[in-house]
């Protein structure tokens, strides 16, 4: 690892969510100011008194659901948009004000691995901002089995993933209300949060994790399995008896059961890799370097899934910082940087939620269990580029207390090709110039 | 750049722009087939779109979701064994019009039940998953007779482009969108700088003005973004037929719609999945009635990347199993039937003791409109377009002479 390729341009666009038109450019080793990022005390926690947590914000939903409809009931704002909108808020506070944003980056990787989607339906709307501060955001440099853990069993999840719906067949639940299973929840842990699709595991064991599922559900307004709207067990609905899955027999009683189960998944050689080339493709390429996906595949291996090793080795490693700049960044990482390039105000952040909308990536709203797409490909058809243009020629008319265009270019992009330069500093109007910047392939591209 | 040879949408769009400058539509040949194919992403309960009404084991297995004979929600009649979801009012009228067919218990090749590797072979049209740098209507598109290929790029309606028009030949990318166009100024200097730093980004900038500036042209009103899920395939399907009617328009065309994967409180002939067939149904009305005299000579087909269990879960929905049903709808279809070797749904006779078995292959299907409609080759469909698949025969009979 040289100096000479670690670039600051790279460490703010591949790394992290742009630089600060408002900072004077950086100096130093960009590497070790990324693992400064990583070593800092708190790094990856927001907390607020305006934020509820996912039990309470559950229990706004139950309250909600149990009071009557009222058809003529006059417009007033609906206390899951105001919990959803303040979380929201907090997320984009955090990201812009981070010094270069790659433990934002790795919150929203991982919250993006672990998804649920708020078009769900108000429930998961409710509690999304909360699941990702709960479940996500503790263990993005801890260890992966305990994210696992902690995304299965978040109320966000049960009920993203159908398994609140899951009763074993035989369980007192199952046979007084003639119940089954619900394998949705089963089949996503292992083809999507765990071994990936090619990871070697059949029906019979999506059908046996699903079983060992039962009863992991959220308790309800009635109290009955604990305080409303938390992670509750209910060993009625649990399917009893041992489970064989890849092989392994789970005698387990309860709750315990699915946590062994997924426990070995987290540490199965093919979470490894499935784990380690998303994760390079994510950061680096589409078709990330071969040498760098076996190198982090090892870290992960070797550290027993220790996310903080898996973020330092991905920094360290030559091919990470020397690959060229094919990604594009997704409508998340360019509303972000534009933000933080403009110094526009973070607190009024509805027009990056609604530019995310429309650029196809509503926040925490993905079409399927399998997240955000990661590819350029994905983000850069005509529609979406057409979108962009749109978005940043409004961005250029809001931007009223950026600096001039050419400082602007010397912290926000000081590698930009001299075409860029010329087209930024040849613009017609500071708005015109702003757009620009924005649209630029060194802004773009990463 | 090696990632660009990936980028379908992008990668000859160039082609699309020079196309769209050509003079007026040249050819004035009789026959000027369109294709539109729909893709139902999350896999489509076949058993309650198309209920098996006559077999006796249908109301025991899919229970609340099946299909009645009669009520209130009775099902649209088809042949007297199947029914028909009765939120599929259009559809049932182009039955009976002998424009709308049928195409039950089919499935690809696929036997697994991952969504995303379903999608991955039904639209890369290859033998297994994982396989995603094109798609077999990219493919099609390329090996079209040259008169045909020159005239227009193939439609991909949405903002993140149908893997199954992924590919080297021409593409245009169209969504709605409801922000104001930017200055003409702002375009003319970032397509300079495009041109000069990025190749790729040049060709969608062009090609995404350029499908909106087509789309504005006709009368747009109310065609704007957001909106329910039915609105959005209204939508959809409004502005894509608006693009394919105009005489120097796209042939080919493909969107996909998601949803559909009904894991709880599905309900039947009304509720989640009727909601859905129901604007699936707007949508085929929207083609219908925009696509104008091109109507004629369109077929529409609809699929599935797989279907959904025989027997009703434990929360009012299906998991996923294999075999579903395909619509197809327009006007050069053969309609008013049918077309299944109906399995039965004994428990003997499903698939893994849970799934409708699949007897007949969408490949099938797809090639037996690949050839009649567009004339491409036996050889072309089981080496460019599907390759690998010489043992499976085009199916016939799908159009009308």
């Amino acid at each position: 690892m040289t100096a000479a390729t670690a670039k600051w341009s790279t460490a703010f666009s591949r790394f992290g969510l742009g630089a600060l038109g408002k900072a004077p450019p950086r100096a130093g080793d960009p590497r070790e100011a990324l693992e400064a990022e990583l070593a800092a005390p708190g790094a990856g926690a927001i907390a607020g008194p305006e934020l509820k947590s996912g039990a309470d914000a559950m229990a706004t939903f139950f309250e909600l659901s149990a009071q009557p409809s009222q058809a003529n009931m006059p417009a007033k704002p609906s206390p899951i948009a105001a919990i959803f909108h303040k979380e929201a808020t907090a997320r984009i506070a955090a990201a812009c004000a981070a010094e270069i944003g790659f433990v934002e980056r790795l919150v929203d990787f991982w919250s993006n691995h672990f998804c649920i989607s708020a078009t769900k339906g108000l429930s998961v709307r409710a509690v999304a901002g909360a699941y990702e501060r709960e479940a996500i955001r503790p263990h993005v440099l801890g260890r992966f089995a305990d994210m696992l853990q902690a995304a299965e069993r978040h109320p966000a999840m049960l009920a993203y993933l159908d398994n609140i719906q899951s009763v074993g067949p035989n369980s007192r639940q199952g046979q007084r209300a003639k119940k089954g299973l619900n394998e949705n929840l089963g089949r996503e842990i292992m083809e999507l949060h765990t071994l990936g699709v090619e990871g070697g595991y059949n029906q019979g064991d999506v059908t046996e994790l699903a079983r060992a599922l039962t009863g992991w559900t959220v308790a309800g307004r009635d109290g009955e399995l604990g305080r409303p709207g938390r992670f509750a067990f209910n060993a009625n609905a649990h399917e009893g008896g041992a489970r064989r899955l890849l092989g392994r027999r789970y005698e387990q009683e309860g709750m315990a059961q699915a946590e062994a189960a997924l426990a070995d998944l987290a540490c199965a050689p093919a979470t490894a890799r499935h784990i380690a080339s998303k994760f390079a493709r994510a950061f680096v390429a589409d078709s990330p370097p071969a040498g760098l996906v076996a190198r982090l595949t090892d870290v992960f291996q070797k550290t027993e899934g220790d996310l903080g090793a898996l973020a330092r080795a991905l920094i360290a490693d030559e091919d990470a910082w020397s690959a060229p700049a094919t990604k594009l960044r997704d409508p998340w990482q360019m509303m972000i940087a534009a933000w933080r390039a403009l110094g526009l105000d973070p607190s009024q952040p509805n027009r990056i939620l609604s530019s995310m909308t429309l650029l196809g990536m509503p926040l925490w709203s993905p079409g399927g269990p399998n997240g955000f797409p990661d590819a350029a490909d994905a983000w850069a058809s005509s529609e979406g580029i057409k979108t962009r243009v749109q978005i940043a020629a409004g961005l250029g008319r809001i931007a009223k207390d950026a600096p001039a265009p050419s400082d602007l270019l010397a912290r926000a992009l000081p590698d930009a090709a001299e075409m860029t330069r010329e087209a930024v500093l040849r613009a017609e109007t500071r708005p015109q110039a702003y757009a620009l910047m924005i649209l630029s392939p060194d802004f773009q591209r990463r | 750049m090696a990632s660009l040879t990936r980028r379908g949408v992008l990668g000859a769009s160039g082609a699309v722009f020079a196309a769209a400058h050509l003079p007026r539509w040249a050819s004035a040949s009789a026959r000027d087939p369109r294709l539109i194919v729909v893709i139902l992403r999350g896999a489509m309960d076949g058993l309650s779109a198309v209920g098996p009404l006559g077999d006796p084991d249908y109301v025991g297995l899919h229970r609340e979701l099946a299909l009645q004979r009669d009520g209130a929600h009775a099902a649209l009649p088809l042949d007297g064994f199947f029914g028909l979801n009765p939120a599929m009012k259009t559809f049932g009228r182009l039955y009976a019009e002998k424009k709308a067919l049928i195409v039950h218990a089919c499935a690809t090749n696929y036997r697994e039940r991952s969504h995303f590797d379903g999608q991955d072979v039904l639209e890369s049209g290859m033998l297994r998953p994982g396989l995603t740098q094109s798609g077999w209507l990219n493919r099609v598109v390329a090996h079209l007779p040259a008169a045909q290929r020159a005239q227009a790029p193939a439609l991909a309606v949405g903002y993140i482009p149908p893997l199954i028009l992924r590919g080297d030949a021409p593409v245009l990318g169209w969504a709605p969108a409801d922000l104001p166009p930017p200055d003409d100024d702002l375009l003319t200097r970032l397509t300079k700088l495009y041109d000069h730093a990025d190749p790729a980004l040049a060709l969608a900038l062009r090609d995404g003005f350029e499908a909106d500036r087509r789309v504005r042209s006709g009368d747009m009103e109310g065609l704007k973004a957001g909106g329910d899920v039915v609105e959005q395939m209204r939508k959809a399907a409004r502005g894509a037929a608006r693009l394919m009617a105009a005489e120097a328009g796209p042939r080919i065309a493909a969107l996909a719609f998601e949803g559909w994967d009904t894991h709880v409180a599905e309900g039947g002939a009304t509720g989640r999945l009727a909601t859905l067939l129901g604007g699936l149904d707007d949508a085929l009305a929207e083609f219908e009635r925009t696509l104008g005299a091109a109507w004629d000579q369109t077929v529409i087909v609809v699929a599935t990347e797989f279907g959904r269990t025989a027997q009703v879960n434990g929360a009012g929905g299906c998991d996923h199993g294999t075999a579903s049903a395909a619509f197809l709808v327009g006007g050069a279809v053969a309609g008013g039937r049918v077309a299944a070797d109906w399995p039965g749904l004994k428990r003997a006779n499903l698939l893994e003791n849970r799934d409708l078995k699949p007897t007949t292959d969408l490949r099938a299907v797809w090639k037996g409109v690949l050839a009649d409609h567009l004339g491409l080759s036996n050889a072309v469909l089981a080496e460019a377009v599907f390759p690998g698949t010489r043992d499976v025969a085009p199916m016939k009979g799908l159009l009308s002479a």
